[in-house]
């Protein structure tokens, strides 16, 4: 077996595995029966082509090695797009030269089997071995309904298996059946095709299993009552929706010092105890300072992460979706799409992974796309530092101040342009297509700990690992850059003078005075240029940078943002004059400065396409805003 | 086919009534039927509208034991029996 396809880097198994597909409903539990058996160990890609993503576990049993591909959550076999004819192929065994999987489990949620039953229907029509695994039984059995799992596994047959994910009752049994996946028995006869005659066999094999439906849930019907009132249903919304931003800007807060005072500390320790001064300066200044940028906003990242994963499993986040769905639909998108971009406001790479729940390939594209443009928490430092530094604390009409009031309008700035972008996508390259559009309403469920704990894990350890690598490497590029090649001074210039010398003549110095031609239209300084570059690899790397130039340049140890203020330009003018902090705001909003974000845009499309139109884009808008901001700005100060 | 123009679609019935689907208008075949197929909006089944989203749309529909929210324009396909009083 072999999988040759060019855009899906996963491993599909060797030569004798058993491979086996996992289809189910969203919602059905399937991810968890598949976390169960592989023990968190997937590979992800991407289908070829198409902007599914693919993700392959394994299991061994005994000498057995079993490869489990976990299918995306599906209502339906019958394609309706090329994202789900894709997932077809994958069954049938069309993609490239691989195999097609041997057996296949289809997860139906006993609470819904009326309606999942459907879904079986149509796995048993591909006429390969399977097994049928029902999550929720102990939840039917709490809603008073009922289901005889041996009654079923007699009038479907096939092996029926009941799960309580929660509780691991069932995970062992089937771990024990893999093996013998080939040998799992098929039923005789294919249920019907008609739809109509498929229903009644469903409503037959019902009745043959005993099927008593469970209560609605009352409690979720009542709660739904308040939740999506028109005016509480509203009022909630923008409750959940301060908390949310609350989180951003003020309860992290503490625990983001705790995490920055740490890495000082740390830095100062480095200092104190490796002798050789320039190692010293460079584990300091270049690799703990600059990877400590980015680990203060870690708090903040896992208490986002935390709310949502908490929204999700409980349900408000369907919620959520549905009362947003009018506003989204007004823009060509969905209300999936909003969930989506509210994770953005964290960090736009859990945000565009969040996509995934959307079934239209072009609506998801085209949220994948705007999803940058929404205030991620790696502008807020640079927000905040030139906004503290370079906007005056003026009030603008009575508790309203100015500082506040720019920081708010850059906010809605960056949202309404998303917005907008998407809107004009879908009007122009994305055009087109007629899916439905349907979402599920899950009953509200508390949600447990350990699954809310390992989705804040899986979306944090990004983070996590952006700060190890594409952080760390800039930061010891651009330490490097700012000290090579060693230059000696005239011996006439002062201390700052000399090393104002040696910046400027470093290779990072050359870079920031070469592109000047580009920048300078925008009022920016080859010190700017210099930490405009370096934060193409990371916003929150401009704030690092500054602050090594300014620490460099200033001959006194005064904290980042006097020596800011302190920086003048040839003319002895300051560097951080209005027009240029404006501009540099502006450009923060457009720029698609993240190359985390640019990854995983590559990685959930499946093409570079995406995301070199979008840097390219972003950048020239950035560029125009910033040009724009500083005329405008220049205009009124000198007025 | 009397019957049929007379039906009419789910997006006219008011929340809390409950009925039966007829049909789906413009056939089954097409990426909108066929996906409604799929979900579960075949002939007979029956079908209960439970609210409206708070801004007026989509709306939460019960059927087959599970809730699922549709778009007007998809509610429109949908031909219900009439409710009787």
């Amino acid at each position: 077996m072999s999988c040759h396809a060019p855009s899906h880097a996963v491993d599909c198994g060797g030569e004798h595995d058993i491979r086996i597909a996992l289809i189910g409903s969203p919602n059905a539990g399937k991810t968890t029966i598949f976390n169960g058996l592989t023990g968190f160990h997937a590979k992800t890609g991407n289908y070829p082509g198409v902007t599914v993503t693919r993700s392959l576990g394994e299991v061994k049993v005994g000498d057995e090695r079993v490869v489990i591909e976990d299918l995306p959550g599906t209502y339906s076999l019958n394609p309706v797009s090329p994202d789900e004819q894709v997932v077809l192929d994958a069954l049938n065994g069309d993609i490239g030269d691989e195999d097609p999987p041997q057996a296949l489990i289809v997860v139906v949620d006993a609470t819904t089997v009326q309606r999942s039953l459907l879904l079986v229907a149509q796995v048993l029509e591909l006429r390969k071995p399977t097994l049928v695994v029902v999550t929720m039984i102990d939840e039917l059995a709490d809603r008073g309904g009922r289901l005889d799992l041996d009654r079923l596994q007699a009038s479907l047959g096939t092996p029926v298996i009941g799960v309580v994910g929660t509780k691991k009752i069932g995970l062992p049994q089937i771990r024990d059946m893999l093996p013998s996946a080939a040998e799992w028995p098929t039923p005789v006869l294919p249920p019907p095709a008609d739809p109509v005659e498929r229903s009644e066999w469903i409503s037959s094999i019902l009745e043959s299993v005993l099927h008593e439906q469970p209560e609605g849930h009352r409690g979720s019907a009542r709660i739904d009552a308040v939740l999506m009132h028109p005016i509480l249903g509203v009022a909630v919304f923008l409750g959940v929706m301060f908390v949310f931003f609350q989180v951003i800007f003020s309860w992290a807060v503490p625990l983001q010092n705790a995490v920055s005072s740490f890495f000082d500390w740390l830095g100062v320790l480095v200092q104190d105890f490796v002798p050789w001064a320039p190692v010293a300066a460079f584990l300091s200044d270049g690799v703990i300072a600059g990877v400590g940028t980015v680990l203060q906003f870690l708090p903040q990242i896992i208490l986002l992460f935390l709310l949502i994963s908490f929204l999700e499993n409980v349900g408000y986040m369907s919620r959520a979706a549905l009362l947003m769905d009018r506003v989204m639909g007004k823009f060509g998108l969905e209300g999936r799409a909003f969930v989506s971009l509210l994770s953005s406001y964290a960090c736009a790479v859990p945000g565009i992974m969040s996509t995934r729940t959307i079934p239209s390939s072009k609506d998801r594209i085209a949220t994948i796309m705007v999803a940058p443009l929404m205030t991620c928490s790696a502008r807020l430092p640079v927000y905040t530092l030139l906004i503290a530094a370079f906007v005056p604390a003026i009030s603008i009409a009575g508790p309203i101040g100015l500082q506040g009031t720019v920081l708010f309008g850059l906010y809605m700035l960056g949202t309404f342009s998303a917005i907008l972008g998407a809107a004009l996508l879908k009007r122009t390259k994305l055009k087109g297509e007629t899916l439905p559009f349907y979402m599920e309403m899950p009953p509200y469920r508390v949600p447990g700990i350990k699954v809310v704990a390992i989705q804040c894990w899986d979306s944090s350890k990004y983070f996590i690992r952006k700060a190890g690598t594409i952080i760390l490497g800039t930061s010891i590029l651009l330490w490097i850059l700012l000290h090579v090649p060693l230059v000696t001074p005239p011996p006439e210039l002062d201390q700052a003078g000399q090393t104002q010398y040696q910046l400027e003549k470093s290779v990072a110095g050359s870079i920031g005075r070469g592109v000047e031609p580009v920048f300078n239209p925008l009022g920016f300084t080859w010190e700017i240029n210099v930490a405009i570059i370096a934060s193409l690899s990371a916003r929150e790397v401009f704030v690092s940078t500054l602050g090594q130039i300014s620490a460099a340049e200033s001959d006194t140890d005064v904290g980042v943002t006097t020596a800011l203020e302190q920086q003048t330009r040839v003319d002895g003018t300051p560097v951080f004059n209005g027009p240029t902090v404006a501009a540099i705001l502006l450009f923060f909003v457009y720029a698609l400065q993240c190359m985390s974000t640019v990854a995983v845009m590559r990685r959930e499309t499946g093409k570079w396409r995406w995301p070199v139109a979008a840097f390219i884009t972003y950048f020239a808008l950035a560029w125009m805003a910033a040009f724009i901001g500083n005329r405008v700005v220049t205009a009124i100060t000198s007025g | 086919m009397a019957q049929l123009k007379e039906a009419p679609t789910l997006d006219c019935l008011p929340i809390g009534s409950a009925t039966r689907v007829l049909t789906i208008e413009g056939g089954t075949t097409d990426p909108v039927g066929s996906r409604l197929t799929d979900l579960g909006f075949i002939a007979g089944t029956p079908i209960k509208v439970v609210r409206r989203a708070p801004l007026g749309d989509p709306t939460v529909l019960e059927l087959r034991g599970y809730q699922m929210c549709l778009r007007r324009a998809e509610m429109q396909r949908i031909l219900v029996e009439q409710v009787r009083d």
